[in-house]
């Protein structure tokens, strides 16, 4: 016992030291900010590294990060030839950030239409700090975890979005994290702070991605606030290489009307954790969580969401799918509380399981705390196999076993795909789990097949 | 270094220190290991009991209460419970109906509860009301007939302790959590069922059959044994509100189903929940698990919850045997202040091994009510099959409904499923039979009654018939 918590000790500190390396490099910041580096270092100082019995991460072994030595990157370095292959194919506005540094080479942003800001954070703080300091941190403060409390302690880069009223931006706005295959693995603390202001709609993806081999730790923060009526679709994209560790937050406030969807793609990282939560404030607010996880070989993928209804006639979806393969392991927490006095509420969650290999593991948990009377709130979870039956039908009509299990898990991951508006992503997870299936069911082929008759 | 020199220090008390008054017959609040030796040594136990129960105790020493439930209570004093008392006198009872509080009797009209019962159950001196002996001796003599034992535990360590020691402990460990340690340590009655190999239990087992043998202890054992191809079916607990005096209740109930087996445990549980702002109400803090040990064997837990102020309860099932069936159906009602955080645990281990979960939540007034389940499948369950379903209903907006299903699976031939749903009672429902002339408290009584079906129909005839009745009164006032 005691071995373990000096143990612990020390891992902390290895973080703390990283930290006090790097403030002894940095000079006049604004008071604010150092005021929460410091509540930050002394938070995550005080809590440690969780470990699994802390309900939270219960199934989640962190010790890959705490025990880890991550420095901080230097610079934003990256061949434009590989960053190319990396990048999505689509039109947008683009913010690319390498091992968290910001790269203005790999950035878009020369079409940015009027009413929208689209900033790396550094530059929105030496802007006008005080504005960039009454939102940052208002929703996921330190006390939310030892994470969130290492980002505060740590946060440099990251991106900065405000929407003006009734703006409608037409491109989505990607926001895109590059991982190198560094000598000495590195560690990122971003924070992504998203502020739409009434009636504004816009499309962000959150972008993460790597080259072969890269082993680096990503602590990202993300505060989104939705005041009345804002729309906005999100897109977590998770394809890192499968030693990177990622944990992140998405913390989401919705006023009246606003609508969230967002989708939560992990197909890539050794170790994902997401947090997702959202606070329905204001009546008519609705809040969508698509999630669908692929996990092979050793990959660890944890997802939490959390839907907060604090305000009657406010709406929450969830719709996870999970495919796990090898000896991966997949996480699903489902979370709905209702407050009291909140009444017609609708929820709604399902998460479905497909298992591939006898050494995976799925672990889910879909809760419901309610405390109003008024409320329909249902949720499901299953864990299983293709239907045998479904198998049997494709196979009467001729096709072969393996590309009859094929298709069906592709189906699988269909049914939250079909959601996805924007065709460069649908394609591009669509491609990889075909390219995922065990070779038995290999599919890739034919789904770029369909792709090519499409474009025709 | 330190445990050692500490757990040396503690033995070495026990032995100086174990001066008992055996003439007493009740002990002063407290908790120690002479408070134990006193109870081993008044049920005369054998001397591997005593160090079994110190045993517990001392990993008890070692634990701490708790705190992930989904309840609220003030820490709990364990050095202010009297661990040890007598039965009450006859003398000491109420002589006759008479002097029973009138509010008890209307209850149990309300339940239609025999006259003869009433009394029993409303603890007057037995000797003044009716014979139940000559009623246990037939059943007694049946039973001895077909082989089975069905005897107080305490009996059981005396009359078959090779039976005891071999299956006690071995589904519930006495670290197990911190109430069963604490109930290990101090338990003083509860129930032996021993159904040997091939025999059908000629009829149900109820605790009733013996109430007169000992008052239910607040720390109760269970041990329910049925050898290869054996059945039975043992009703625990009655519809009626038991008088009991005690707060703090920790039972373990045991079952152990070898090949072929099966066990059915039904209970209704109707302590005294508290008064309107929840004070007084029994704490019921239950570890009950039925271990599937054999092959095809099948154990199924029933119950319907409606009393105690706090409830936390999850029995289980371990389907270790191939193709083992485990089953839960439970209706839970909480009202005033209750809280209840109940469910249920199927752990498979073996191959083809199946569970089903029916869990019915009613909540009214200022309750809370919390259904938390774990369905595991091991790697080596395949083909394991679970199907949950846990529905909430929700009384008045000031009441809770909480659900935590925990699902562990790593097997891919597995099929788990769960459905989960959280309603009130629909408008249209009610307004459907209030036209056709039925009273609102008679509409909302008929809808939950509906929404409890499931879970009925698995009760044993005369069970379930009560317990639509009970309902019916726990939910008094719950509605306009």
């Amino acid at each position: 016992m005691n071995q373990t918590a000096s143990q612990g000790a020390s891992e902390v500190q290895r973080f703390l030291d990283r930290l006090s390396e790097r403030s002894a490099r940095r000079s006049g910041e604004p008071t604010w900010i150092a005021a929460r580096r410091q509540a930050g270092a002394a938070r995550f100082e005080a809590m440690g590294f969780p470990d699994r019995r802390v309900e939270e991460w219960k199934y989640t072994d962190v010790r890959a990060i705490s025990r880890g030595d991550f420095q901080l990157a230097e610079d934003a370095d990256f061949s434009p030839a590989s960053a190319a292959a990396l990048t999505l194919p689509m039109d947008a506005h683009r913010l690319t950030f390498v091992d968290g540094v910001f790269s203005s080479a790999l950035s878009d942003l020369t079409e940015l239409p009027g009413g929208v800001q689209v900033q790396p954070l550094s530059q929105a703080l030496e802007e006008n700090h005080e504005a960039v300091g009454g939102p940052l941190g208002r929703l996921t403060g330190v006390e939310f975890s030892a994470f969130s409390a290492l980002n505060t302690a740590f946060f440099e880069e990251g991106a900065l979005v405000r929407l003006a009223p009734g703006t409608v931006v037409e491109k989505p706005i990607v926001l895109q994290f590059l991982s190198r295959a560094n000598q000495a693995a590195v560690m990122s603390h971003p924070r992504i702070l998203i502020e739409a202001a009434s009636r504004s709609q816009a499309t962000v993806i959150e972008h993460h991605v790597g080259e072969e081999g890269a082993a680096n730790f990503t602590n990202l923060v993300e505060e989104v606030m939705l005041d009345r009526g804002a729309h906005l679709t999100h897109y977590k994209l998770v394809e890192s290489p499968e030693q990177d560790l990622h944990v992140a937050s998405i913390h989401v406030e919705q006023c009246r009307d606003a609508q969230f969807t967002s989708f939560n793609l992990t197909l890539g990282g050794g170790l994902v954790r997401n947090d997702l939560i959202s606070d329905l404030n204001g009546q008519g607010a609705e809040v969508t969580f698509n999630g669908l996880f692929y996990g092979q070989n050793r990959q660890h993928v944890d997802n939490h969401t959390l839907a907060n209804h604090n305000a009657p006639h406010t709406f929450s979806h969830e719709n996870y799918k999970g495919i796990l393969d090898d000896r991966a392991h997949g996480v699903f927490n489902g979370k709905v509380i209702v407050k009291r006095d909140s009444q017609k509420i609708e929820a709604d969650q399902s998460n479905a399981n497909l298992l591939l290999s006898d050494r995976a593991q799925i672990d889910t948990k879909p809760e419901l705390e309610i405390y109003a009377d008024d409320v329909k709130c249902s949720h499901g979870a299953t864990t299983g196999q293709l239907d045998e039956e479904a198998v049997f039908a494709l196979r009467t009509r001729g096709l072969d076993e393996a590309t009859a299990r094929g298709l069906l898990t592709l189906a699988f991951a269909g049914e939250v795909m079909d959601q996805v508006d924007l065709d460069a992503v649908a394609e591009r997870v669509e491609l990889t789990v075909a390219g995922k299936l065990p070779e038995r069911f290999h599919l890739a082929g034919l789904v770029e097949a369909a792709v090519a008759l499409n474009e025709d | 270094m330190a445990s050692q020199e500490m757990e040396q220090l503690v033995r070495r008390e026990y032995k100086e220190g174990f001066v008992t008054d055996i003439e007493s017959d009740t002990i002063p609040p407290g908790l120690d290991e002479d408070t134990i030796a006193f109870i081993s040594n008044k049920k005369g136990e054998p001397a591997w009991m005593l160090e079994w129960r110190l045993d517990a105790y001392r990993q008890w020493l070692k634990m701490t209460p708790p705190s992930w439930a989904h309840l609220d209570y003030p820490p709990i004093d364990y050095q202010a419970i009297s661990y040890f008392s007598a039965p009450k006198r006859e003398e000491d009872k109420p002589q006759s109906l008479d002097e029973v509080d009138p509010k008890l009797l209307e209850t149990y009209e309300k339940l239609g509860i025999p006259l003869h019962e009433r009394a029993a159950l409303a603890g007057v001196a037995v000797d003044a009301v009716f014979d139940s002996v000559s009623v246990t001796t037939t059943f007694k003599d049946k039973l001895a007939e077909a082989g089975v034992i069905f005897c107080s535990i305490s009996e059981a360590i005396r009359d078959y302790p090779e039976l005891v020691k071999q299956y006690l402990g071995t589904v519930v460990p006495t670290s197990d959590n911190y109430f069963a340690a604490l109930n290990s340590a101090v338990f003083t009655d509860g129930s032996f069922v021993f159904v040997p190999e091939g025999v059908t239990c000629p009829m149900e087992l109820s605790t009733y059959f013996r109430i007169n043998a000992a008052n239910t202890g607040q720390f109760e054992r269970t041990l329910i044994v049925c050898e290869k191809k054996a059945q039975v079916s043992y009703l625990e607990g009655c519809t009626a509100p038991m008088r009991d005096e005690n707060q703090l209740h920790a039972a373990v109930v045991e079952l152990v189903a070898l090949e072929d087996a099966s066990i059915k445990y039904s209970t209704v549980q109707n302590w005294y929940p508290g008064d309107e702002d929840g004070k007084g109400g029994i704490y019921n803090f239950v570890t009950k698990r039925g271990d599937c040990r054999g092959d095809r064997s099948h154990i199924s837990w029933t119950q319907v919850e409606t009393g105690s102020a706090i409830t936390w309860k999850y029995p289980s099932c371990v389907l270790r045997g191939k193709d083992s069936i485990g089953e839960f159906y439970s209706v839970a009602v909480t009202n005033g202040r209750q809280q209840a955080d109940t469910g249920t645990k199927m752990i498979h281990l073996g191959e083809g091994s199946k569970s089903t979960i029916v869990s019915k939540g009613i909540s009214a007034g200022r309750s809370n009510q919390s259904y938390r389940g774990l369905v595991k499948v091991g790697p080596r369950a395949k083909g394991a099959r679970n199907f949950t379903q846990c529905d909430s209903l929700l009384i008045g907006d000031t009441c809770g409904a909480h659900t935590f299903p925990y699902q562990e699976i790593g097997n891919s031939t597995a099929t788990v499923e769960h459905e989960a749903t959280t309603s009130k009672i629909g408008e249209d429902q009610l307004f459907y039979c209030q036209s056709r002339g039925i009273s609102e408290e008679d509409a909302v009584n008929m809808i939950v009654n509906g929404f409890c079906k499931d879970v009925f129909q698995e009760l044993p005839m005369e069970f379930a018939v009560e317990a639509e009745a009970l309902l019916n009164v726990t939910l008094e006032g719950a509605v306009g």
